[in-house]
């Protein structure tokens, strides 16, 4: 019975956030607003499925779509062996999105890899800068706009 | 540009640059140690040396053309990398697996789970000065890469298990060369032990040293040997089977305090249980009634002879395609025409076999899965090896993003090392795994 429930229980608690809940391919979906984020994932973590480990944070960019990115979380339940997916989408003009370092500890790095080849920025992050790139590098390379091989100015050593 | 170590630190402090050149950081990762005489205070790590834009290619390539890309991202396991691409992409897809190349597939990522967990172990020995143990395991790995490269024709650049099961079948002596690796694997683990276990220096750098807890482990997304020598037991073989993991016996090892010493003998453990499934596997698999063709037409021949009539006889592949013939077909590859690449021998000798090629290869056409996005994972070396594809509809993926393991893990070095002797963190670092073409990506 409960294995139904989890997405009822997250759309009854949130009526305002939660825009659309799914189930494609065996993964179970949620589609909420950005403000409704934090609050979401600080319940889910908690109750009422536990789901304690961040597996992953990750954005896909849609140019041409308004709003323009989306914000794909995936959270596991170690004590009820199941996933369930979080989206969200941002606007170009205003990205920008709650960070999950106070719930989970790895979204640090993980944000900061989005920050970094999308340029998303997150709220209340501790530390955001880039993770793969070097300070002065132009650009996010994951974007659809940045060209497979463009070339970047070479930039002075480090002292 | 300073970074944060260098804002923050004291004035009394020194700063200790660790790498990125450093032969204990294995690959190319730079920590930087604010240091008060030998104690660490702060530390910063820095990834991204080998960043080489895995996602930002794929998104560039056909579903089939980019698996030769996922063979390098874990490099110590390919044959697991090509795993859990190829079954994200049969998800979307739906394609049933014939059960010998499910067997095969079980045999392959369990012989790359050994190498990948020796390989571990054997820097970290060999970092914490045990040199003998090092060149045991590394003895051990060569017996475990001859039968892969005998069945996939390279040693770590494999790109062996394909859409719908596996590129070629396993040779005629695969056998008796997996026996041989199995025995002596099982002897080197022996000598470790016994070199290892109750040394005291080994024991000195790695009990209680860098100890993680249960709910940390959690918070930090650890998985694999890393979050199970916490004792969660998570391994996604358990969890969500996948292949016929579910049809063998063997058990999730575990540890207790989830420090250095207890993911070493994690990794030790579930090496023993990785050579159970291996023999167990070899046992269960379907047999092939199908012989190897001894001789046959010389392609060149056989399309020569196609233009007048309809060749029938056995068309002898170079020695690149052994295993791949058509026969094998049924036992290693889907059924169905669209999602495989069309047997060699059609291709030469009908016209409509090298439609079928070309369709399967040219641009536009080929696998193109539905629209929709999935997620699949399987237990890498180290720990939940995630594939995240969006797919539009087209023969390349929109959006391929890869779940590292040691990305997570490597993340809370920070914090492990924090408090501890600068030589604590080699042992650390090297019971960590940390693979640099799977973090950096």
């Amino acid at each position: 019975m409960e294995e139904k429930t989890i997405l009822e229980r997250i759309r009854n608690q949130f009526p305002a956030g939660v825009k659309e809940t799914s189930t494609s391919l065996g993964d179970e979906v949620v589609v909420i607003d950005r403000e409704a984020l934090l609050p979401v994932a600080a319940f889910l973590r908690d109750r009422p499925g536990e789901f304690t480990m961040l597996l992953d944070l990750t954005c896909v960019d849609y140019p041409g779509e308004e709003p323009r990115f989306e914000m794909v979380y995936h959270l596991f339940s170690v004590s009820r062996n199941r996933r369930l997916r979080i989206k969200t989408r941002l606007g170009e003009s205003d990205l920008r999105i709650a960070s999950l370092t106070s719930l989970w500890k790895n979204a640090n790095w993980l944000e900061r890899e989005v920050y970094d080849l999308f340029g998303v920025c997150f709220e209340g992050h501790p530390d955001l800068r880039r993770l793969f790139m070097y300070d002065g590098f132009e650009g996010h390379p994951l974007r659809k706009d940045y060209p497979l091989r463009r070339r970047q100015p070479l930039i002075r050593l480090k002292e | 540009m300073l970074t944060r170590l260098q804002k923050q630190a004291r004035q009394d402090t020194m700063l200790l640059n660790m790498g990125p050149s450093h032969p204990a950081m294995h690959g190319t990762i730079r920590i930087m140690l604010e240091l008060d005489g030998e104690r660490i205070l702060n530390s910063e790590v820095e990834v991204g040396y080998l960043h080489r834009g895995f996602e930002k290619t794929c998104e560039h390539r056909t579903y089939f053309s980019l698996l030769p890309y996922t063979d390098r991202l874990n490099y110590v396991s390919p044959l697991i990398n090509n795993l859990g691409y190829v079954m994200t992409v049969e998800k979307m897809l739906g394609v049933e697996v014939p059960e010998r190349a499910q067997y095969i597939r079980v045999l392959m990522s369990e012989l790359s789970r050994i190498s990948d967990h020796l390989t571990c172990l054997a820097a970290m020995a060999m970092e914490c000065g045990a040199f003998t143990a090092f060149l045991y395991k590394m003895k051990a790995r060569e017996f475990l890469w001859d039968v892969i490269e005998q069945t996939t024709g390279a040693r770590m650049t494999t790109s062996y298990i394909r859409i719908g099961g596996v590129r070629a079948d396993l040779h005629p002596g695969f056998d008796t060369a997996l026996k041989k690796a199995v025995e002596e694997t099982r002897l080197v683990l022996k000598d470790v032990h016994g070199l290892l276990d109750k040394n005291i220096i080994f024991l000195n750098r790695t009990r209680d040293v860098a100890v993680m807890s249960q709910e940390e482990a959690v918070s930090f997304g650890w998985t694999g040997p890393c979050l199970r020598s916490t004792g969660v037991s998570y391994d996604v073989r358990k969890a969500q089977p996948y292949l016929v993991y579910d049809r063998l016996n063997w058990e999730v090892p575990l540890g207790e305090r989830g420090d250095n010493f207890d993911r070493y003998m994690v990794r030790m453990k579930e090496m023993e249980q990785s050579l159970r499934i291996i023999e167990q596997a070899a046992v269960r698999i379907p047999k092939s009634s199908r012989a190897f063709i001894a001789e046959g037409m010389a392609p060149a021949r056989a399309i020569q002879e196609s233009r007048r009539q309809r060749v029938r006889k056995d068309i002898a592949l170079s020695p690149n395609l052994e295993g791949s013939e058509e026969a094998r077909y049924p036992d290693i590859l889907a059924s169905d025409k669209g999602f495989v690449v069309p047997p060699k021998e059609e291709t030469y000798t009908t016209i409509e076999g090298l439609i079928n090629h070309f369709k399967f290869f040219m641009r536009g056409h080929g696998l193109r899965p539905p629209k929709g996005d999935v997620y699949f994972a399987v237990e890498g070396g180290n720990g939940e090896l995630g594939f995240y594809i969006v797919s539009d509809g087209t023969d390349r993926p929109y959006r391929l993003h890869l779940r590292g393991p040691c990305f997570h893990i490597v993340s809370a070095l920070e914090q492990l090392i924090r408090g501890r002797y600068v030589a604590d963190v080699i042992p650390t670092f090297g019971s960590m795994n940390m693979i640099g073409g799977e973090l950096d990506r």
